[in-house]
């Protein structure tokens, strides 16, 4: 546990931690909501926000929150007007944001590709004190949101249309959604990096998905997976001396791997005990005939 | 008559460029039954979803409780029922996570209380599925899945249930269940307006029938009772005010 004596690799720890928590945190929204692939947009809109932080000589991490969560609304304004060709203005977005960021930061006095490659793919010894205070801010703001507005942001991840006839906020909470995304992006920016962000946003809420039936245990599983991976990827990187990001995102995914060939039995099990409980001869779904025979013909 | 629950006027609404509702009157009175009726792409489904504010309406009123939609706050005591396929998340949920997202207008700030759990025990039991309460509800059948969705607009225990054709791809013991369920509320003095591809077993419930075609109301009135050939599946119901050599009105099961 020689790490630990390290400073830089408490900031990594404590960061890595923060991500581990928010991202499928937030996560898990984004997947209900069949938007899994939003956070790769944001990290790549973030890249602009990266490359303007270089440019002004400010932090980076400040800039590119400010970018990305102005991307996220944007993102979410084109899903509410722009109905007919969306994903095209998505794009357009996505490699504008990535575009901009290379630019930006060639532009930036001194600054060249380099830079930009422990913010695409994470970088422990780069995380400092102000990013780890700027991190902390950023998570609380995100649990706050994820975890204090939880029915809601069910209610309208699930059903827009019903959550609307509930009196929810739908427009607010969509925005809220998309600009916590868009924080939790950043957030994890200096650990997992901007490209690899979604990963972490998805893939344990997959892997949780696997062993459980409702929307809460689905949440811890992917918290306690996210946390899991997020720290014994950081010290796996600071063994081995790989960049953290692809550890993570390797895991993450292993442990879907692992989860799925789990749950195959699990599953078999649950619908034998199923198959059980029901009586025999239950009536079959949809007892509609699907097709109008001659016989239901009748004359007026 | 008192104050009607829903009223519509002159309500025009485009999907596109394409008009769909074209000048619809429609009012709904205090613990009235009405079933709206017509063919595919009449205007049904619109016409319950420009109520709800789903559809931006082009022209017209729309007021729920005597008061002009837009203004509209209090929607607990609205509850709605849409096709079921709107409703599929990609994160597995329990049938008491979802119904339990319908109790949100009745709480502070989405916190729960003992009431809340209870009313969506009372609910879920309504509809005769408290056993199923921790079950995934991706591991429902349609039918089953479909007493979920009325249980979530019962939870919040409305005065006005706004029902999408209830009894699509519903099995028959479903059908049964929802007839019982919706009996038992309207006899508690409950408004229901329904979008029905059908009469079916709800025939007794409802006091009146308005048809849809082309975005117009075409009949408003007592439900077209189905007798003699009318009462076998597939019928074509010929309404006697239409000009002669109109397409018939199909309501009928497998139209």
């Amino acid at each position: 546990m020689d790490f630990l004596n390290y400073a830089f690799m408490q900031r990594a720890l404590l960061a890595a931690v923060l991500v581990g928590i928010t991202a499928p945190a937030v996560g898990i929204y984004l997947v209900q909501r069949r938007q899994a692939l939003m956070g790769d947009g944001i990290g790549h809109v973030a890249m602009t926000g990266v490359g303007l932080g270089f440019l002004l000589s400010t932090s980076p991490v400040w800039m590119a929150t400010a970018v990305s969560v102005l991307g996220a609304v944007l993102m979410e304004l084109i899903r509410w007007y722009g109905k007919t060709r969306g994903d095209i203005a998505l794009a357009m977005l996505f490699y504008g944001g990535m575009a901009g960021g290379v630019m930006l930061i060639n532009l930036a006095p001194g600054g060249s590709n380099a830079n930009l490659t422990s913010y695409l793919f994470g970088s422990l010894s780069t995380v400092s004190q102000s990013d780890v205070t700027a991190i902390c801010v950023l998570a609380g703001f995100v649990l706050l949101v994820t975890l204090g507005l939880r029915r809601q942001l069910f209610a309208v991840s699930q059903d827009e249309e019903f959550a609307r006839v509930t009196g929810l906020p739908v427009r607010a909470l969509n925005l809220l959604t998309a600009v916590t995304a868009a924080v939790t992006v950043t957030v994890a920016m200096r650990v997992v990096g901007l490209l690899l962000v979604s990963a972490l946003m998805v893939v344990p809420v997959a892997a949780a998905q696997q062993l459980s039936r409702s929307f809460t245990v689905t949440f811890v599983i992917a918290v306690a997976i996210g946390v899991t991976v997020a720290v014994s990827g950081t010290v796996t990187s600071y063994y081995q001396d790989v960049p953290p990001g692809a550890t993570i995102v390797l895991l993450t995914i292993a442990a879907f791997v692992a989860l799925t060939a789990l749950s195959t039995p699990l599953a078999r099990r649950r619908a034998r005990a199923a198959a059980a409980a029901q009586p025999a001869g239950d009536p079959a779904e949809c007892s509609i005939p699907a097709s109008r025979g001659a016989g239901d013909e009748v004359g007026v | 008559m008192t104050e009607p629950v829903i009223a519509l006027r002159g309500v025009t609404a485009e999907l596109g460029a394409r008009p769909v509702l074209r000048g619809v009157d429609l009012t709904v009175g205090r613990g009235e039954v009405v079933a709206l009726l017509g063919a595919n792409g009449s205007g049904k489904s619109t016409a319950i979803r420009a109520i709800i504010g789903q559809v931006p309406v082009s022209g017209g009123a729309v007021e729920l409780f005597g008061t002009p939609r837009r203004s509209f706050r209090d929607w607990a005591r609205v509850g709605y029922v849409p096709q079921r396929t709107t409703a599929a998340g990609g994160v597995p949920a329990t049938v008491a996570e979802i119904v339990s997202s319908g109790r949100l207008s009745r709480t502070r700030f989405g916190v729960f209380r003992k009431a809340d759990r209870e009313a969506v025990h009372r609910a879920l039991e309504l509809v005769g599925m408290a056993d199923r309460a921790k079950d995934s509800v991706n591991a429902l059948s349609g039918g089953q899945h479909q007493r979920v969705l009325i249980a979530r607009a019962l939870v919040a225990e409305p005065e006005l249930l706004i029902m999408d054709e209830p009894m699509a791809g519903v099995d028959l013991a479903s059908q049964e269940v929802l007839a019982r369920t919706l009996r038992q509320q309207v006899e508690a003095g409950t408004t229901v307006l329904l979008v029905l591809h059908e009469l079916g077993p709800l025939e007794p419930l409802i006091d009146r029938a308005v048809v849809l075609r082309d975005g117009c109301v075409l009949h408003d009135g007592p439900p077209p009772r189905a007798v003699g050939q009318h009462a076998l599946p597939g019928h074509d119901h010929v309404h006697p005010h239409a000009p002669a050599g109109t397409e018939p009105i199909r309501t009928g099961l497998l139209t």
